[in-house]
Formats: structure tokens, C-alpha cells, sequence
């Protein structure tokens, strides 16, 4: 039971980044929106691979599909296969230097980005080209500042004494 | 530290049972997004979800929705008062013009009953706001906050006060979801204000282009002429305005001319609009008599 209460920081920060997900942007910086989720699930896989794995991801992206009215299991599908892979590789990533991190998060958005890429294509939506690859690199450039955030948070809730979360 | 140990302890078979989880989150997406491509299976099931992330919805839109009413309530006095003698002077001159309208479209109907066509019938508007979210960057559609319960329908269409907008594409409980008629995969039929000629505009991606991609190089068509709907495929209710033809190529070696449109309604800008409830004649009726109908038209105008 402590085990699942002490969620919330994981919970409430893969909500605040569903948020961001589709908050209103100007035309020109949308193309350029990071993908907070996927960012953020990767950090809770990676530090807390026994509580958030595939099935929190699945979950998270069929959200994100209604959200946005995308294809019902499209990010879903693209959130898990990141989520399989970071709870797969966990034990090297964590340990990475940042740089290197930055790297790993670099190709797991590459799969991610691919995996809609191609769900898109065959289900014959128009193909939109270069702009593919903008959240990735947005992404990747924010994945340190994401990573500072969430270790404090994380701190909090694994040194907090109180019973109350 | 001591805790990273603890996180270990359900790894022994962690490996092969994490795989086996994806394999069948893999299949369960899959199956999903066949279900969703069919595009009626899965209706009802997306209806029940989106009632779940409406809390979310809410919660982005806020600040806009707040900072909207902040505007309204802060406004001060003068300001209401000048808004308010430039609306009723509006409100005036709209008056006016509608009752020459109301005269013309009696006539109208007149005519059209001695030619033994349909009486056409108005249209019944909602009115209904853009809700302040982005949907996937890579289509071109948006969120009203209209949906099932205040009676929007799956592919009724969208206008703004210049001209037509979209099309509802996905209703929800309180919300639906439309396309824009500049989405790649959206496509309306139109016909040329000026000589009736009929084509089909379809969305490039880009907010302020449409291209009419269908018109062979003879076509009778110019830069500045006036694209409205044709009612053709009833989806979209005759006579509204869609967009400005902005330029007209023709390429010796293609069969067909190269024209690019401007769509009237703000796309970007709106954020009210009117969802069109076509009252919808006996089934089998217009349809005869709309066919029946323009090619003598287009004849005409031709000569």
C-alpha cells in the first residue's frame, strides 16, 4: 500500500505534461512542441522501472490519442514501445553521464517519432516531411532542464516522512 | 542510495514478463487503431473516453476562458457603450438589408416552384466556440464547444461570419471535433460564383491555401473569382462562401490548370462559429433535382 501511494509525484507530473501536450501554441512554435510525455515517462521508467512501465505508457498515450483525436492507439502504441525499452535498458541509462542520457533520449524519441510516422503512413494520413524530427530535437535540447525537475520532485517524495502522500 | 537496491528485487523474471506485456500492449494498439480506422466501431468507446479527459480540456482552456471574461468584466463603461451604438448600428443596416432578403428569397421560391424544383429550405445555426487547445500538429482540425448533447452531428458543417469553415468530424459529450477545409485529407464542393462552373477545392495543409486541382486548361476560370459551396455531396449546405481563387497557372505540359485558392474565413483567427444543421429534405428528392439541374446552367453560361 506505501508503495502506491507514494505515485503522486510520477502521477501528477505525467498529468501536468499531458497538459502542456496540448497546450495552445502559436502556429509556428507547434510544430516545434517537445513531447513532454514521452519525456516524462521515460524519467519514471528509467528511476522508478517497478512502479511506471508499459502499462501506465499504454495508458498516458490512449489519453494523449483522445486528447488530440489522433488514431485510438497511436501514441499509445509509440509510448509503450519507449516505455518497453527505457524499463529494458534502465540499469545502463541510469547510470549515464548527461550527455550520454541526452543521447539514449535522443533515439528513444527517434523510435517513438518513427513508430507514429509510419502508423500515419499507413493509415494514409498526408506525410508532413522534415517537421518530423522538430519535437525530437526540441525534445532532446529540454531533456536536462525535465530531468532536473523531476529528480527534485522525486527527492521530495522519497525523503518525505509524512504519511499523508 | 539504499533504495536503488530495492527497486531491483522484481527483476528476476522482469525481462521475459515485460516482453510478453509489450507483445500484447503491441497487438491490443494495433487491433485499436484498425477498429478506429474503420472509423464506427469504435464511436461509442471514444465518446465514453474523451468524457474522462474533459477535466483536462477544461484545465488548458481556463486561462484563455478566464483572461476572455477578465476582458468582459474589466471592460470599462465607455468602452461597453461605444461597443454596444456600433452593434446596434450594425444590427440596423443588417435589418435592412435582410428585408430586401426576405422579399428575394420569397421570389426565389416562386421561381423555383414554376421551374418545379424543391423549395429550399433555411438553415438552422448553433453557435459554438473554438476551444483554446491544439490537436496533433499535423492535421488541421480543432475543438468546439459543442457536442452530442447540445444535438451536433457527425458531419454537419462549420461557417464563421465570412465564410465556411469545416466540418464536425468527431462529436463527443460536449465537445466535437472538426476539420478544417485546408486539412490535406479535406476536400468540398464548389462551384464558381460568376458561371456556376462546379470543382472540388481540397485542403493543402496550409491554413491560408486551397487548390482546385480538377479543372481541365479550357476551364472558364480567373484570379478573384468567388468560390462557393455547391450543396453537392450534402455535406456542406449550398451558397455559402469558401474561398477566393488567388492564382491560376497553366502548365503547357499538364492536362490540367494549376489553381490555388484563398479560403474566406479566417481559419486561424476564429473563435466563434456556427454549426449548420441542414434541415434535410425527403431523401431522394434534391439530389434528382440538383443534378438534374446545373448542366443546362453550365451550358448556358458556356455560350
Amino acid at each position: 500500500m506505501a508503495r502506491s501511494v507514494k505515485l503522486w509525484p510520477a502521477i501528477a507530473s505525467l498529468l501536468v505534461a499531458l497538459m502542456l501536450e496540448v497546450l495552445p501554441l502559436p502556429e509556428m512554435l507547434n510544430i516545434w512542441r517537445p513531447p513532454f510525455l514521452t519525456l516524462v515517462l521515460i524519467y519514471w521508467c528509467m528511476m522508478w522501472p517497478s512502479k511506471i512501465g508499459i502499462i501506465t505508457a499504454f495508458f498516458s498515450g490512449l489519453a494523449l490519442d483522445i486528447l488530440c483525436g489522433s488514431l485510438l492507439g497511436e501514441n499509445a502504441l509509440a509510448l509503450s514501445l519507449v516505455a518497453f525499452l527505457t524499463s529494458r535498458f534502465y540499469l545502463q541509462i541510469r547510470i549515464f553521464p548527461l550527455l550520454q542520457l541526452s543521447a539514449s533520449v535522443f533515439a528513444l524519441l527517434t523510435i517513438s517519432s518513427f513508430v507514429s510516422f509510419w502508423i500515419d503512413g499507413i493509415a494514409g494520413l498526408p506525410s508532413t516531411g522534415y517537421s518530423r524530427a522538430f519535437p525530437v530535437i526540441t525534445g532532446t535540447l529540454l531533456w536536462p532542464f525535465v530531468m532536473g525537475l523531476m529528480d527534485r520532485l522525486r527527492y521530495i517524495a522519497e525523503n518525505r516522512k509524512s504519511s499523508l502522500f | 542510495m539504499a533504495r536503488s537496491t530495492t527497486e531491483h528485487d522484481p527483476g528476476l523474471f522482469r525481462g521475459s514478463s515485460a516482453g510478453l506485456r509489450f507483445a500484447l500492449i503491441a497487438v491490443l494498439c494495433v487491433t485499436l487503431m484498425v477498429l478506429d480506422q474503420e472509423n464506427k466501431h469504435l464511436v461509442e468507446i471514444r465518446k465514453g473516453l474523451s468524457f474522462i479527459v474533459q477535466p483536462i480540456v477544461y484545465a488548458v482552456s481556463a486561462p484563455s476562458s478566464a483572461s476572455d471574461w477578465l476582458f468582459d468584466t474589466l471592460s470599462s463603461r465607455e468602452a461597453l457603450q461605444e461597443e454596444n451604438a456600433r452593434l446596434q448600428e450594425q444590427q440596423l443596416i443588417m435589418s435592412g438589408l435582410l428585408q430586401t432578403y426576405s422579399a428575394l428569397k420569397a421570389e426565389n421560391n416562386r421561381l423555383r416552384a414554376l421551374l418545379d424544383s424543391t423549395e429550399k429550405l433555411s438553415d438552422k445555426v448553433l453557435i459554438a466556440e473554438i476551444v483554446a487547445i491544439d490537436m496533433t500538429p499535423f492535421r488541421q482540425s480543432v475543438l468546439i464547444n459543442k457536442g452530442s448533447f447540445d444535438g451536433v452531428q457527425v458531419g454537419e458543417a462549420l461557417i464563421d461570419a465570412q465564410g465556411v469553415v469545416g466540418q464536425v468530424t468527431r462529436d463527443r459529450q460536449v465537445s466535437a471535433e472538426a476539420l478544417l477545409i485546408t486539412d490535406a485529407d479535406h476536400a468540398i464542393p464548389i462551384e464558381l460564383l460568376r458561371n456556376r462552373l462546379r470543382s472540388i477545392a481540397v485542403g493543402t495543409g496550409e491554413i491560408d491555401n486551397l487548390s482546385l486541382p480538377f479543372l481541365p486548361r479550357n476551364a472558364d476560370i480567373i484570379e478573384g473569382d468567388l468560390l462557393i459551396s455547391s450543396g453537392l455531396g450534402d455535406t456542406f449546405p449550398a451558397g455559402y462562401p469558401v474561398a477566393i481563387v488567388s492564382s491560376v497557372r497553366s502548365n503547357p505540359g499538364q492536362a490540367f490548370l494549376e489553381i490555388n485558392a484563398k479560403p474566406i474565413a479566417l481559419l486561424n483567427r476564429i473563435r466563434e462559429v456556427l454549426v449548420v444543421k441542414t434541415q434535410k429534405p425527403l431523401a431522394g428528392l434534391t439530389p434528382a433535382a440538383d443534378t438534374a439541374k446545373p448542366p443546362t446552367t453550365t451550358a448556358g453560361a458556356d455560350e
